[in-house]
């Protein structure tokens, strides 16, 4: 990151020192503080023990281009080139966001009141893309990145299998609370980031 | 040995959206309310979160958790300026209605009826959902809230220019912006971690 600038969500964004928006940010200093503490807790944690660098920004780079935010996808993909993935999972994981890419959120209700608002869509399987993403990307990874996908683009649709399947893949349990962080905080940020360009320019 | 999912004891899924407090219950072990480390105690922020199993289960990541937490507080709860707390919460439930989040929505739902003295609105925000006719400031509030929870995102210039012509400043504008930004968070977490269930009977 450019010295000049504070910190991640002004990258995104484009904010400047002294400018209008970096005013507004600043009128709410702890959620400015603390999301630059959540990406750090999620990016750069004490210890990678569970999920790995590699794993957060391949995570970070599916989730980013399910969203077609080519500020942050590019953010992220510097980051995971620089934690020297196997050559190949760059271009598995540019290959599994063009087969994935969609419009959400959509999903089902509980049998009810609720169920004329169900919105069918697809369900999402690296393996869609071929066995050899399967093979470059690995088993946990396939499994981190379908679950992305299902909570990008459907997160209703979100079931006790769903997480059975991260376990059966070598996940733990707090693995995958940091998996979920990891897709959540995105989902945030990305927003912020976009909102925030747009105001600057309204 | 593998961690496993738990199966919830048996309860109703409530089936409709509602102002009515529900519980949650984790797919996933937290942890035990006993065992707590320092660290986790510091991640939950508030000590009286011990006695939630969603903020024990997101523990599991304490720096994660932490970071969210106090991001969340400020962005709804800073008094200075800006959007009025029950507004906040009316982009906090709307983003939740739009997602298909029912337990989130309804505890901002109850908050947002609670600050903004608005009870039926927001009751039809639940029963009608994000396209109900709830005044114009409203109705401009909720349909940015939707834009910015669409993937990919559908926010722009004409969702803020909106937004000004029904009073909202930059520093309103940019709490509905991180409100809703922060619930597509909230939303996938509550989602696919665990399941609201009405409470028993007394």
């Amino acid at each position: 990151m450019s010295a000049a600038l504070r910190d991640v969500m002004d990258a995104l964004a484009g904010i400047k020192p002294g400018s209008a928006l970096d005013a507004v940010r600043n009128r709410r200093p702890q959620a400015r503080e603390q999301a630059e503490a959540s990406f750090r807790a999620l990016f750069e944690p004490e210890s990678f023990a569970g999920v790995s660098a590699t794993e957060r920004f391949a995570l970070a780079v599916f989730v980013t281009g399910l969203h077609g935010d080519a500020v942050s996808t590019a953010f992220y993909a510097e980051r995971l080139a620089a934690t020297g993935p196997a050559p190949e999972v760059a271009a598995a994981i540019d290959a599994a966001i063009a087969a994935a890419t969609g419009q959400g959120p959509y999903g089902g209700y509980p049998a009810g009141p609720l169920s004329r608002e169900d919105a069918p869509g697809p369900s999402y399987h690296v393996g869609h893309v071929g066995p050899e993403a399967r093979r470059i990307l690995g088993a946990r990874l396939t499994a981190a990145l379908d679950h992305a996908h299902l909570l990008v683009f459907h997160p209703r649709d979100a079931a006790p299998a769903s997480l059975q399947a991260l376990l059966d893949a070598g996940w733990s349990t707090t693995d995958i609370v940091t998996l979920s962080q990891i897709i959540a905080f995105l989902s945030f940020q990305i927003r912020v980031a976009a909102g925030l360009r747009v105001l600057a320019t309204a | 040995m593998p961690d496993k999912i738990v199966e919830p004891p048996l309860h109703t899924a409530p089936a409709v959206f509602t102002r009515a407090l529900l519980d949650w219950r984790p797919w996933l072990e937290p942890l035990a309310e006993e065992s707590l480390t320092e660290r986790q105690m510091a991640g939950l922020v508030d000590a009286v979160r011990a006695k939630s199993p969603y903020f024990r289960l997101l523990a599991r990541d304490p720096d994660a958790l932490r970071a969210r937490t106090l991001t969340d507080k400020d962005i709804f709860y800073n008094p200075e300026a800006g959007l009025p707390r029950g507004e906040r919460e009316l982009a906090a439930a709307a983003t939740s209605r739009f997602n298909g989040c029912i337990y989130c929505a309804s505890v901002h739902a109850r908050h947002s009826a609670t600050y903004s003295k608005r009870a039926d609105d927001v009751q039809r925000l639940l029963d009608e959902g994000v396209a109900a006719d709830l005044g114009e400031r409203w109705n401009a509030i909720i349909a940015a809230c939707v834009a910015l929870s669409a993937t990919p995102i559908a926010f722009a210039s004409e969702h803020v220019e909106r937004l000004r012509r029904a009073g909202l400043d930059d520093l309103a504008i940019a709490d509905v912006i991180h409100a809703a930004a922060f619930f597509n968070w909230a939303n996938r977490l509550m989602l696919s971690l665990g399941e609201p269930a009405l409470p028993a009977e007394a």
